[in-house]
């Protein structure tokens, strides 16, 4: 198996397993239970979006994909500060989760 | 060769970060409470993130493409950790309380002592 041929299959492998977890987080924001688990889960969620782009930009060989990688993780730190900010400002005692199932 | 070792280990490094992601995804769904979940996140996310960068880096054999991707490596490591912070204190000072299981509060004793003092 050449190298390339080698890059071909893992990319694809990657960007299989990076779609799944794109999924799997997409549970945690929709089942909460609080805002902060949901901005959580947002904020992962940049993060693999980052790594998906990385898979891409691999697979295509275009490597312009780096920026636009960069540039959504400068937005997703900004977007996490802002809303952690908004958590705080929007007053306490305003979210209290309800009771979670104990494992 | 060297140019298909790069490539090699290009393709290791990338689904080493694609587990790492799918591993903090599987940790926020399963941990039992904001804190713990943050702990997955931050951390296996950032590294998942940060070895896809560096497969990037890896494959492109190129000094402006490398340079870049060591960048946002950097910079993944540096934001991931300052974020999760700001939301996990956000959150305990709106009433979030951690998970039974957890042993010892450090934020709870101090704050006390701030409201005595």
């Amino acid at each position: 198996m050449t190298g390339a041929a080698f890059l071909d299959l893992s990319s694809l492998v990657a960007l299989v397993i990076l779609g799944l977890a794109l999924l799997v987080s997409l549970v945690r924001i929709v089942i909460g239970p609080s805002l902060a688990d949901r901005v959580l889960a947002l904020d992962l969620m940049t993060v693999v979006a980052i790594g998906f782009i990385g898979g891409i930009a691999i697979r295509t060989g275009l490597m312009l994909y780096l920026d636009i990688a960069i540039a959504l993780a400068l937005l997703g730190f900004l977007a996490t500060v802002a809303l952690a900010r908004y958590i705080i400002r929007r007053g306490l005692k305003v979210d209290q989760p309800q009771e979670e199932a104990r494992p | 060769m060297i140019a298909d070792l790069a490539l090699y280990c290009g393709g290791v490094l990338l689904i080493l970060g694609a587990l790492f992601c799918l591993l903090a995804a599987v940790g926020v769904v399963r941990l039992p409470d904001l804190y713990t979940r943050m702990h997955a996140a931050s951390k296996a996310g950032a590294v998942g993130g940060g070895l896809i960068l560096l497969a990037v880096a890896v494959v492109s054999m190129d000094a402006a493409v490398f340079l870049r991707a060591i960048i946002g490596v950097l910079f993944l490591l540096l934001t991931t950790p300052v974020a999760a912070h700001l939301l996990a204190r956000a959150s305990y000072l709106t009433g979030y309380r951690p998970s039974d299981s957890t042993k010892r509060d450090d934020l709870k004793t101090r704050l006390e002592q701030n409201a005595e003092a």
